[in-house]
């Protein structure tokens, strides 16, 4: 099997800090790591080649060439080989401009590796989370998809995806050629190995610069070419704390915040 | 494509049953403000089998119209019959907006569809205007875990796409249903349907939890410090209170409770009239999910928490101290 994995170095937003003067994000010193749910959709793959073991896997990602030390991540955990896609004319790309620019970049790597027979994503990167651009790579390749999967195994010619649904889980038959979206499972993605890891530092990364495709339309990718735009941007009011409630005893402060609750009608 | 209308259309979920999902109905409130400021109908969209229910609470709720696309292959949502259908409805009709309730059937559907019309969706929307300098919709949304809005218009494409968090809006007042009703008889081929229902697993009985439909949540964190309290402080007074459990990642992560309590950025987005935080810090990914409810109480040993500082009511204190005696309390006033 011949597995492509999308994924997005992205900056830990558990560590992001407000400047309570500014009010602005603190990026300084926060650090970027590979997008947790993209994680999952590795092991997902990773899975997959341990039962079979002549699978290949592909990662790509698209940023800065900074983003280049996610797919040396991705290396040294499960992945064969991983494939930047840089270009300064792709920046400022919304989600459907940047499931464009992808679209093309898999086609394109496709000529190199083979055509994929299914292509996995995280469900959303932790920065933007919009969770769309899974679902509009597939849109712009024509392949069926699956949201929310939390884990698969590959059947004769497809998969087999269980995912999330609103009162539980769900399994769904999907046929190659598809793409197949993962949110967290119950269980942790493996870490890199030692041997992995070395070899990871040895890797080359293959670019798609900004010219990788003369037949891309211009007025599908970058900021001109990105139908929503962002208007501005805040952080959110910050709520001013209400009563405290701090009497002597659990039991008094109990007693107190249930009159106030009866009082004031809310239960 | 071009947009013929001013309509702003409302996707009405369903169930299986054919009934609506809740969220859809929330969304006629905004809407039918955004489709007055438009100079448009509200139009609610409902798509499903058996859906008589679906098309009357839309009607009660304030559509306009209500279209609707009605067949067995609906039943279940799959991505594919959702995509064409409604894609088929819009291409048909242009209308400027439309708004999709943001659940898990909603962020596949959504994303799916505008990029079919190669339009511009805007994903998890709180907070909802018209932009009045030019007209179109000003979508708001949190991004970095909560740590920022952005506020996202989608200028020159029609039409202008938005998913809404559940909870955020509450159902507008029933009325007179006025709406007029139109049938479309579209169907989708079972060979264009790619993926198989092959399973589905509900959750057991006893994990089965409507965090979203709730209107009280008695949700328990870090500081419950094992499994057990949830059944024996918590369950006890959201069964008073007749609302449900939920809890923290650090509670669902230790593996005190199933995932399906979850509420924050990686579970349930909830908005009750009433939510009870036992020793829950208040990272900012658990109150993206949460800070939307009406009344807000946090009970934590730690004065300095974060809850605090989003809280309604604030009682310093041991959990276990105070969860039993304010539902012994509650039963005291309520039998009084």
């Amino acid at each position: 099997m011949n597995i492509l994995v999308c994924v997005k170095q992205v900056p830990d937003t558990t560590q992001i800090k407000i400047d309570p003067v500014k009010h602005t994000l603190i990026r300084e010193g926060v650090p970027a790591i590979l997008n947790p749910f993209d994680g999952y959709a590795l092991e997902a793959a990773a899975r997959i080649k341990d039962k079979n073991p002549d699978t290949k896997i592909v990662v790509v990602t698209m940023g800065p060439p900074q983003a280049v030390a996610v797919l040396k991540e991705c290396v040294a955990i499960a992945a064969d080989k991983g494939y930047l896609v840089t270009g300064r004319t792709f920046g400022g790309s919304d989600t459907l401009a940047t499931s464009y620019i992808l679209s093309h970049a898999i086609k394109k790597i496709e000529e190199t590796e083979g055509a994929f027979d299914a292509i996995f994503c995280g469900k959303q990167a932790i920065d933007g989370d919009t969770a769309q651009v899974g679902p509009e790579i597939a849109e712009w390749l024509g392949l069926p998809q699956v949201t929310y999967g939390l884990e698969c195994e590959a059947v004769e010619g497809g998969l087999k995806v269980q995912k999330e649904a609103e009162n539980g889980k769900q399994i769904i038959g999907i046929k190659f050629p598809c793409l197949v979206t993962f949110t967290k499972p119950s269980f942790d993605p493996r870490y890199p190995t030692i041997k992995r890891k070395l070899a990871a530092n040895r890797a080359k990364f293959e670019q798609l610069g900004d010219d990788f495709d003369s037949t891309m339309d211009k007025a599908h990718y970058g900021l001109a070419g990105s139908p929503t735009h962002v208007k501005k941007s805040f952080t959110p009011p910050v709520k001013q704390g209400g009563i405290k409630i701090k009497e002597e005893t659990g039991a008094e402060s109990a007693a107190k915040l249930a009159k106030i609750l009866t009082d004031n009608g809310i239960i | 494509m071009e947009a013929k209308t001013k309509d702003l259309w409302v996707f009405i979920e369903t169930n299986e049953d054919g009934s609506p999902k809740k969220v859809g109905l929330e969304l006629l409130n905004p809407g039918r403000d955004l489709a007055t400021k438009q100079g448009g109908k509200l139009v609610g969209v409902v798509i499903g089998n058996n859906v008589a229910e679906a098309v009357e609470q839309a009607g009660i709720y304030g559509a306009d119209q209500v279209i609707v696309i009605e067949g067995p292959e609906y039943q279940q949502f799959t991505t594919d019959a959702y995509v064409n259908a409604l894609t088929y409805a819009v291409e048909k009709y242009a209308p400027t907006t439309v708004m999709i309730g943001a659940t898990p059937n909603g962020r596949d559907l959504g994303p799916r569809f505008s990029s079919r019309l190669r339009t511009g969706l805007t994903a998890d929307c709180t907070s909802l205007d018209i932009d009045e300098e030019t007209g179109n919709v000003a979508w708001t949304r949190p991004a970095f875990g909560g740590n920022l809005m952005a506020t996202i218009m989608c200028p020159d494409h029609r039409p202008q796409c938005g998913t809404v968090r559940p909870g955020v809006f509450k159902k507008p007042e029933a009325g007179e249903n006025k709406a007029e009703i139109i049938r479309e008889d579209y169907h989708v081929a079972p060979e264009d349907i790619r993926t198989c229902i092959l399973e589905t697993i509900e959750d057991a009985a006893g994990e089965m939890v409507d965090l979203e439909g709730a209107d009280i949540i008695v949700s328990g964190g870090r500081g419950m410090g094992g499994p057990e309290g949830f059944n024996t402080t918590l369950k006890p007074l959201a069964d008073l209170l007749g609302g449900v459990v939920g809890a923290s990642r650090a509670a669902v992560d230790s593996g005190w409770i199933a995932h399906a309590h979850q509420v924050g950025q990686t579970g349930k987005t909830v908005g009750p009239k009433l939510y009870i935080a036992c020793g829950i810090s208040g990272a900012i990914q658990h109150v993206a999910g949460m800070s939307s409810s009406d009344c807000i109480v946090a009970i934590n040993k730690d004065e300095d928490a974060n809850i605090f500082n989003i809280a309604d009511y604030g009682v310093v204190g041991d959990l276990y101290e105070v969860v039993p005696a304010l539902t012994a309390e509650i039963k005291k006033l309520k039998e009084a």
